[in-house]
């Protein structure tokens, strides 16, 4: 029953980081580093239980989240594509603002309370023991954000639109020079991404708590941004980076429920240290192993006229 | 005949150009130019750097769009709202800077220059089947980072193929190859014109042109000078039109390199240190007091590295890996190597051999702060720098709007005429310099290989890292060939051929160069 209880609460910590760091992968992919995850996740955690509150729908929910996600994206687009702004600027300026906007659109829910998303039923196969609350007893954002990385990794490897969008994030000159029009595809990847950073905000409110606190993503945001480093821009290991946070998040928790005796504020840095280390593990692999950055990520695109 | 008929440029011509001007503020980069194009002609476009050709390129390719004057394809105006417009009438352009995706494999980048409606699997059939009908081998699967500059340039050049064009632009297609390479593809294009295509072929290598092209435009500053056969000119003449007036030739007085060597190199082997670098195998040379050593070799075969184990930017495994005037300095860094009388010139003069958006004589200090009173109880001189960047100006004839104004506004010749002259005023007893006229108006050219030949001729050992084969048979007394991070055998530039140093360019006669030694 312990491990039953860990494995579901492993997937469910984890399931808002791997939709954050999805589109955040699809974004850079395309040439873009929006530094802002944090910021749209918890304006997507606001609108979203906003908008659930008043419809008592968690998809119209999700919905107000995801459309709270895109639009501080298309604020972000409109900054740094359009006009060329320093994008880390931008987006530092853009989170601060996404919080504080959040914290406003929110400050009216906190202790609210909401019916929280449901959880998939299927008749006989979700009352088997383990499996069945693990694979069959999830609720729609969990699937979601599984099916959303198979079709990310079709799109981007199986897809001309996914070659072309990969290939504006690796030398957007040369593509221009194509003929592909790189702000267009820059400014839907960035929306994209948005939106993605939106529903895992929105999945904190309304399926993981249920309910609001200005600041409740609590730094996902940006392990979402270290999650795409650490996945080398593939979506398959961002599965693996996702699921294994997640499960040091959980782990440290139950260590210290039962009293193993090391200060409590060292376990709840263990998955911090456990990204730092993979991260430098994989700096000192890569050298030698190919596949890279994308080679134009964070140089803004200005075509000569 | 009819193929008569075209080569003297009759017809109807596939592409006119007419009245071309563009401007960027006040600077007309094009300045009603014409230009006319016909079938099965190779046509060349003469200028020196900054004369216009690539912008003339780029408005024929819809990049960029004219201020003034119109194209006519076949004989009917269009206006080119942008590349994919200029690819549907039949127009591929091979770039100078190849426009390719270091990460994506060779089959995706042909897909990306190809429109929609093939699959990847289709491209990669029929990229090998062009490849194969023109001789240009090529593994669809492999991703371009590990491809050599010539294999790149396939990649180019198919893709440009497989869209059937009419008209095919090559900008400075041999900068990158070895002389081996160049005739393959001046065989390529032979094929093609004799398939009745067009061919633009930009330059500014007055041989290739002669060999090559049947008619041939000249820009000079944006302005179109001439149109003419270049078959019925000299290459002389030629010049003369490029640069509008005489080039100096180099004054080598006849000396003998009999120095103590002044900088050696022992057996040095180095790891790269990133994904694309080249790993330095066993590399041995000394360079004599009075002598200049050539380095040939295409780009990325291990210059970066050797430049930066000999100036100190990387260390070398063993101390008395490099020795400098009979010290042993593997281990000591770029300041300190200055300090014992050596100066170095990297290749790329903006970011590398200046701090661009720094004053001239802060960058006289930048390199000048370990030799020189331009420190004085750990403040620095305003003085001194100053008159280090009036020198250089003066010596060397350095270009500029200001007495000391920023490196970025210098135009690229200019520059790299204050960096030379920079590290030469200094009297270095050792100089190692990378790419000396890369990039650099024939004027300048000369202007610093004459500083070259002086400064060796003082006594100063010089080493030269080049890619331009004729600038190293003619300065230098001894010359190797560097590939894939080896060094050949040095041989005396005077009887090195064409032939020779271009097979060890390419790798092939490397073992041959060792067995022989």
């Amino acid at each position: 029953m312990l491990l039953e209880l860990i494995v579901v609460s492993v997937i469910a910590a984890s399931t808002p980081l791997l939709l954050a760091a999805a589109g955040e992968l699809v974004t850079e992919r395309a040439g873009v580093l929006n530094l802002g995850v944090e910021g749209m996740m918890i304006m997507g955690a606001a609108c979203g239980f906003a908008g659930a509150y008043f419809t008592d729908s968690t998809l119209l929910g999700a919905l107000c989240g995801i459309a709270a996600g895109a639009a501080l994206a298309a604020m972000f687009a409109a900054l740094t594509l359009g006009l060329a702004v320093n994008q880390v600027a931008t987006r530092l300026a853009l989170t601060i603002i996404g919080i504080g906007i959040s914290g406003l659109i929110g400050a009216g829910f906190v202790g609210e309370r909401i019916t929280p998303a449901p959880h998939l039923a299927l008749p006989g196969l979700s009352a088997l023991p383990f499996v069945g609350s693990v694979l069959f007893g999830q609720d729609a954002f969990v699937y979601c954000s599984v099916l959303l990385i198979l079709a990310i990794r079709w799109f981007l490897y199986r897809t001309r639109p996914g070659l072309v969008l990969r290939a504006v994030g690796d030398n957007h000159a040369s593509a221009h020079a194509l003929g592909y029009p790189v702000l267009r595809i820059r400014l839907l990847a960035v929306l994209f991404g948005g939106g993605c950073a939106g529903l895992a905000g929105a999945y904190l409110s309304l399926a993981y708590t249920p309910f609001f606190t200005a600041g409740m993503t609590a730094g996902r945001g940006w392990i979402a941004l270290a999650l795409v480093v650490f996945a080398s821009w593939r979506p398959l290991r961002l599965v693996a980076g996702a699921y294994l946070f997640g499960a040091v998040t959980i782990l440290q928790l139950h260590a210290q429920g039962a009293g193993m005796g090391i200060t409590p504020q060292l376990m709840a840095a263990l998955p911090y240290l456990a990204t730092i280390l993979v991260l430098v593990a994989i700096s000192g692999t890569r050298r030698m192993a190919g596949s890279t950055a994308p080679a134009s990520l964070g140089v803004p695109f200005v075509p000569d006229r | 005949m009819a193929a008569t008929e075209t080569v003297m440029g009759k017809g109807e011509p596939l592409l006119r150009a007419a009245g071309i001007t563009k401007r960027f503020g006040t600077f007309a980069a094009n300045d009603a130019v014409d230009l006319d194009l016909h079938p099965a002609q190779i046509h060349a476009l003469l200028g020196e750097n900054g004369a216009g050709k690539s912008t003339l390129v780029k408005i024929i390719y819809g990049l960029l769009q004219p201020d003034a004057g119109e194209l006519r394809w076949n004989g009917t105006p269009v206006v080119l709202s942008g590349p994919a417009q200029a690819r549907a009438l039949g127009i591929g352009v091979v770039f100078q800077h190849f426009s390719l995706f270091e990460n994506l494999t060779v089959a995706e980048n042909v897909a990306l220059g190809l429109g929609p409606g093939e699959t990847l699997a289709q491209v990669s059939v029929r990229l090998a089947e062009v490849s194969r009908a023109y001789g240009l081998p090529l593994d669809p699967a492999r991703e371009v980072w590990q491809l050599s500059a010539g294999e790149r340039q396939r990649i180019e050049i198919i893709r440009a193929l497989m869209q059937n064009p009419k008209l095919l632009i090559l900008d400075e297609p041999t900068a990158v190859l070895t002389p081996q390479e160049a005739d393959l593809l001046f065989t390529v294009l032979r094929r093609l014109k004799d398939e009745g295509r067009a061919i633009l072929y930009i330059s500014h290598k007055l041989d290739e042109v002669k060999r090559l092209c049947d008619t041939a435009t000249i820009l000079r500053g944006g302005k179109k000078v001439a149109t003419c056969d270049p078959r019925q000119e000299s290459a002389g003449s030629l010049a003369r039109l490029m640069v509008g007036g005489n080039i100096g030739d180099v004054a080598v007085a006849p000396h003998k390199p009999a120095g103590n060597p002044r900088l050696i190199l022992n057996d040095v082997t180095l790891l790269p240190d990133d994904l694309h670098g080249v790993r330095l195998a066993n590399v041995s040379l000394d360079v004599r007091g009075g002598e200049i050593f050539g380095i040939a070799g295409v780009a990325g075969n291990g210059q970066d590295e050797l430049f930066s184990v000999l100036s100190g930017e990387r260390f070398a495994q063993g101390e008395v890996d490099v020795v400098i005037d009979g010290a042993a300095v593997g281990h000591l860094a770029i300041t300190q190597r200055r300090r014992l009388g050596a100066a170095f010139i990297p290749e790329d003069r903006l970011g590398h051999g200046t701090a661009p958006r720094m004053k001239l004589s802060d960058n006289a200090l930048l390199t000048g702060h370990a030799a020189g009173g331009m420190v004085q109880r750990g403040f620095i001189v305003r003085d001194a720098m100053l008159a280090t960047v009036d020198r250089a100006t003066k010596v060397f004839d350095v270009r500029k709007a200001r007495r000391d104004p920023e490196a970025v506004s210098l135009s690229g010749g200019n520059l790299q005429k204050f960096v030379v002259g920079r590290e030469i005023l200094r009297e270095p007893g050792v100089l190692v310099v990378s790419q000396p006229t890369w990039g650099v108006d024939a004027g300048a050219a000369a202007t610093i290989r004459q500083a070259l030949v002086d400064l060796a001729a003082r006594g100063s050992a010089v080493l030269v890292i080049s890619q331009d084969l004729v600038e190293l048979t003619e300065i230098a007394d001894r010359v190797a060939v560097m590939f894939a991070g080896q060094l050949s055998q040095p041989m005396a530039a005077a009887s090195a051929s064409r032939e020779t140093l271009g097979l060890l360019m390419g790798g092939a006669g490397m073992e041959l160069s060792y067995a022989g030694a």
